[in-house]
């Protein structure tokens, strides 16, 4: 199986977040949402992905609540809260300055 | 607040962890069937949809446990190891049983000892800044400490700069009189300053004052704690009268109870020295004597190493206001060193000793531990690589493995607190008399948290090789042949293990050999006389009734009388200084045959004219004292061996003249003459040959001393006539206090007491590290023979006899031990150096203890082999190639 690209370290978070801003979702449709919307690229482990949640439920960051699908089966939905809205805005602030500080770097290499 | 936050949510996860399992497991399930309806619906077949996402989805129940490990307390993963481990250890008692056994002795008796070794070796004394405290000696020629004179002290008190405090002081023995039966005190007379240089004041009243401390001054008194209980720990108390050697005293104060006085620990009263200050100019007074102790407090701020150079000024400068005569004159300076160090450098040696040989024990005992540890570990490597299998990651498994070495040291731990208490008990009923801080030895939080680091490290050291090896790689190669062969590994570091533990029992048991020989060339030793059937006490006179010499002497003679009344007594005598009991006297004898006129010194010993008939003292030439030897009758001398030959080398010394004592310098007096040269005797200890000594007749001496000695030689048991013994004595006089009752044979073993002492627990610790050592032997023998009993009985269906395969496992295991003795005797010469101080006739090197105690190993090491070694050559090839 070929080496699938590995996500940058400490973005999972931020990429959880941001997926559930657009709709509350349960944690195989975050993983097929962050597959879907970066082209294949980007690939969560489910190894990294469960652990995640528990540590943003832990933060207050999204809170979670069992629904049903549309084919009616019982799946665990999370949606963000206040607190993980706030901590998107902040992680994404912290991400761009980072970017950009990488953009300058290689742009004048 | 983000924290706390966590924190509760963590709490209530925790709650109801059963819950978030179950939506855990739920959510996971939901996930791997979206996953496969997904891969059908890409095409695969529902059998390869199904393998696949379960494939993806990876370990779950590595995945549950990292949520886990995200939202649980790190506890809990350390509870569940803890409750795994119980029930390994539950499923094989008897390893568990084994190994908690030999660790909590090993635990135990470390701690016991450390209890001991604290408060005299590492605590600071119990005073203030004790580390200021310091006592000064005077330094005689041979740089020997001295006491000091009260003139020495008045004038280093009035010209040190270093010093905020400084006292001198002697041991006391006041007899509180007017109860029915005399009791005698321990106490000390002290200058005013005595509890200021230690930093302590009475716990009720006053402390001494200036005021308190001159020429008869008024009769003052402090209580300790102890004996003020003891009178009915009444406040009201200050200013009573108490009634010490016929005289009245005043409490003036009580000393708190966790007052300390490691100077004189059985010392009860305390009261003013009240020496004469003036006429510093005769010199033949008390205030002149060597006889007092001198403490000193340093300033704040002042080293010892200025003090001793502010002292060395004063001892090279004297002033007129302090005229020194030549007996003071300070020429080789003074001796200050801290408090701590005088009260233990005495029994440093024996402690350090002691301590290093516990250490070796525990050692030992880690090592027998790590050992059956690593066999078990073999045993289980199926279960390692099982575990590693579904999903245990090595850090993992180090840490189940740690755990439970934890939980084996932790039960040792508290097994060893018990063996420490009873440990403890023993050590100080065992423990010599001179031992300083006896009652501050004992179970404390110190000592607690001692065991407790101890547990702990011992946990993590016994678990880490063990638990490495087990982890280790190829752990694949487990599950294939979980019964099968351990790797070569183990065996190897086995092997080590138990050649250390060898080389460990042999420095013990060297060390215990060594003191053993030393005890029994001490006991072999004449004392000079027969100690057995003798029994021996100290009466003392006390009270103005006995102010005048002729009563006193009266008294003596009629107790005398009276105790050869007692039916089962041979004979019985006084004298002024009984051998072998602690008592340290001597005077000067000056010869008239000496040309330099220069004294030599000798125990003296003033005694009625039995002495020597009941102490079976023999007798070399001229007579013994009679009857006619009294006062007014010439002065009759008797001499030891050593000094007669000394001074009168292939002379006759019958009929020379000498002075004595007082007598000497004084032309005024007669000369006494020798009548009678008697065997030498062990005065101070049995190790020491230092003999010179002289009688002379009670009735003769200046003086009636008003303690004296009573030894009484009697028919049959010794001890069982004390009380009769007592009771006559009391019959002349109901006030006198007798103290120190004991057999002579009792005194001769306890004048060993130290050695003796350390001798029991060398015994203990290396009968302990042999049978350790056995034990590790027994064990990898027939670990290996187990192992190997494929290739034995492939040995065996070749043609080897049951003997080759005998010497085949014996060479082995001998092998070891063999090494083991070598690495031991080279460790054993080193360690025994710690040991020189304790040693008597013995090299340190002693080749018999050496070879007897390599000899006592390999015997029982041998027996160790031979139980896995027969069992070796019993074994059939058919059987165990058929097993193949």
């Amino acid at each position: 199986m070929a080496k699938r690209p590995e996500l940058l370290p400490g973005t999972l978070d931020m990429l959880i977040l941001r997926t559930l801003a657009r709709a509350p979702l349960h944690g195989y449709g975050i993983a097929l949402s962050i597959k879907r919307l970066s082209d294949d690229v980007l690939t969560v482990e489910e190894g990294s992905l469960y652990p995640a949640l528990q540590r943003l439920l832990l933060h207050g960051w999204v809170k979670a609540e069992w629904k049903k699908t549309a084919t009616n089966r019982r799946a665990r939905y999370y949606s963000l809260t206040a607190a993980g809205r706030k901590q998107l805005g902040v992680e994404l602030s912290q991400f761009e300055q980072m970017m950009a500080a990488i953009g300058r770097v290689l742009q004048d290499a | 607040m983000d924290a706390i936050v966590r924190f509760f949510r963590k709490v209530w996860l925790l709650l109801a962890r059963n819950r978030f399992h179950r939506e855990l497991d739920e959510e996971m399930a939901f996930h791997r069937e979206q996953q496969e309806q997904m891969l059908q619906s890409e095409g695969m077949t529902p059998g390869e949809a199904h393998y696949a996402a379960k494939r993806r989805f990876g370990n779950a129940a590595r995945l549950k446990e990292e949520s886990l490990d995200t939202v649980g307390f790190r506890f809990e993963t350390v509870l569940q190891d803890f409750r795994y481990a119980l029930r390994q250890l539950r499923k094989n008692p008897g390893f568990a049983c084994t190994a908690v056994v030999i660790l909590g002795l090993g635990i135990g008796a470390s701690t016991a000892i450390f209890s001991a070794v604290n408060p005299i070796l590492f605590e600071p004394l119990p005073y203030p800044h004790a580390g200021r405290i310091a006592t000064i000696w005077y330094a005689a020629e041979d740089g020997s400490r001295i006491p000091q004179t009260f003139h020495t002290y008045r004038e280093l008190a009035a010209r040190n700069r270093s010093f905020d405090a400084v006292a001198v002081t002697k041991l006391w023995q006041p007899t509180l009189t007017g109860a029915d039966q005399p009791e005698r005190f321990d106490g000390q007379k002290v200058t005013a300053g005595y509890f200021r240089v230690l930093g302590v004041s009475p716990a009720l009243g006053r402390d001494f004052q200036a005021s308190d401390d001159v020429l008869h001054g008024p009769r003052v008194v402090i209580l300790s704690n102890g004996l003020w209980r003891r009178l009915g720990a009444d406040n009201t108390i200050i200013g009573r009268q108490v009634k010490l050697d016929d005289d009245s005293y005043t409490v003036i104060g009580v000393m708190p109870l966790a007052f300390d006085n490691v100077l004189a620990p059985s010392a009860e009263v305390w009261s003013p020295l009240q020496y004469d200050t003036g006429n510093i100019t005769s010199l033949q007074t008390k205030e002149w004597g060597h006889h007092l102790r001198l403490v000193a407090r340093l300033r704040a701020g002042v080293t010892m190493a200025q003090a001793r150079s502010d002292l060395d000024s004063i001892a090279r400068t004297p002033v007129p206001e302090f005229p020194r005569p030549s007996w003071a004159s300070l020429d080789h300076g003074l001796i200050a060193t801290s408090l701590q160090e005088d009260v233990t450098h005495g029994v440093k040696p024996a402690l350090l000793a002691v301590l290093g040989a516990v250490i070796l024990v525990l050692l030992i005992a880690c090592v027998n531990v790590t050992n059956l540890l690593l066999a078990r570990g073999a045993q289980r490597h199926g279960e390692f690589a099982m575990r590693a299998a579904l999903g245990a990651a090595r850090p993992r498994l180090i840490q189940q493995l740690l755990t439970e070495s934890l939980l084996l040291a932790i039960l040792g731990g508290v097994f060893g607190m018990v063996v420490a208490q009873f440990g403890v008990r023993a050590l100080v009923a065992l423990s010599p008399t001179e031992l300083p801080r006896l009652n501050a030895i004992g179970v404390d939080g110190t000592v607690f948290g001692f065991a407790l680091g101890i547990t702990a490290l011992i946990g993590l050291v016994v678990g880490l090789i063990p638990a490495l090896h087990a982890s280790r790689g190829d752990l694949h190669v487990g599950v294939q042949q979980s019964s099968g062969r351990t790797a070569g590994g183990d065996q190897l570091t086995r092997r080590t293990l138990v050649v250390a533990e060898v080389a460990i029992a042999l420095v013990l048991l060297v060390s215990a050999g060594l003191l053993l020989r030393s005890l029994q060339r001490l006991f072999a030793i004449d004392p000079g006389f027969d100690a057995s059937h003798l029994l021996t006490m100290q009466v003392q006179e006390s009270g103005h009734r006995f102010d005048d010499d002729s009563a006193r002497a009266r008294f003596f003679t009629q107790a005398l009388e009276a105790v050869r009344q007692v039916p089962g007594v041979m004979t019985a005598a006084f004298t002024s200084q009984l051998p072998l009991s602690g008592d340290f006297e001597s005077f000067g004898v000056q010869f008239e045959s000496d040309p330099n006129n220069n004294p030599e010194s000798g125990f003296r010993y003033a005694v009625s004219p039995s002495y020597f008939e009941a102490m079976r003292i023999p007798l070399r030439r001229g007579r013994v004292f009679d009857e006619h030897d009294m006062a007014g009758a010439p002065v009759a001398i008797l001499i030891s061996d050593s000094l007669a030959k000394r001074k009168f080398p292939g002379q006759d010394p019958i009929g020379q003249r000498v002075r004595i004592g007082p007598d000497i310098g004084r032309a005024d007096r007669p000369w006494g003459s020798i009548v009678g040269v008697v065997g030498d005797v062990k005065q101070a200890s049995l190790a020491l040959s230092d003999s010179d000594a002289f009688y002379t007749a009670t009735t003769q001496w200046s003086w009636v001393d008003s303690v004296q000695s009573l030894v009484v030689r009697t028919r049959g048991d010794a001890a069982t006539l004390a009380p009769a013994i007592r009771k006559a004595i009391w019959s002349v006089d109901k006030d006198q206090p007798i103290v120190r009752v004991a057999t002579m044979d009792n005194l001769v073993a306890k004048s060993e007491a130290e050695r003796h002492f350390v001798l029991i627990l060398f015994e203990a610790f290396g009968l302990v590290a042999l049978i350790l050592a056995a034990t590790g032997i027994y064990g990898v023998l027939s670990g290996s023979v187990t192992e190997r009993m494929r290739e034995i009985g492939v040995r065996a269906a070749l043609g080897a006899t049951p003997a080759n395969i005998l010497a085949l496992v014996i060479r082995q295991g001998m092998t070891l031990t063999a090494l083991g003795v070598v690495i031991g005797a080279s460790g054993a010469v080193v360690a025994s150096q710690a040991l020189v101080t304790l040693l008597f006739g013995v090299s340190r090197l002693d080749p018999i203890t050496y070879l007897g105690v390599i000899a006592l190993l390999a015997g029982v090491s041998a027996i160790a082999c031979g139980v896995p070694a027969w069992c070796a050559a019993r074994v059939d090839p058919s059987i165990t190639l058929r097993a193949e």
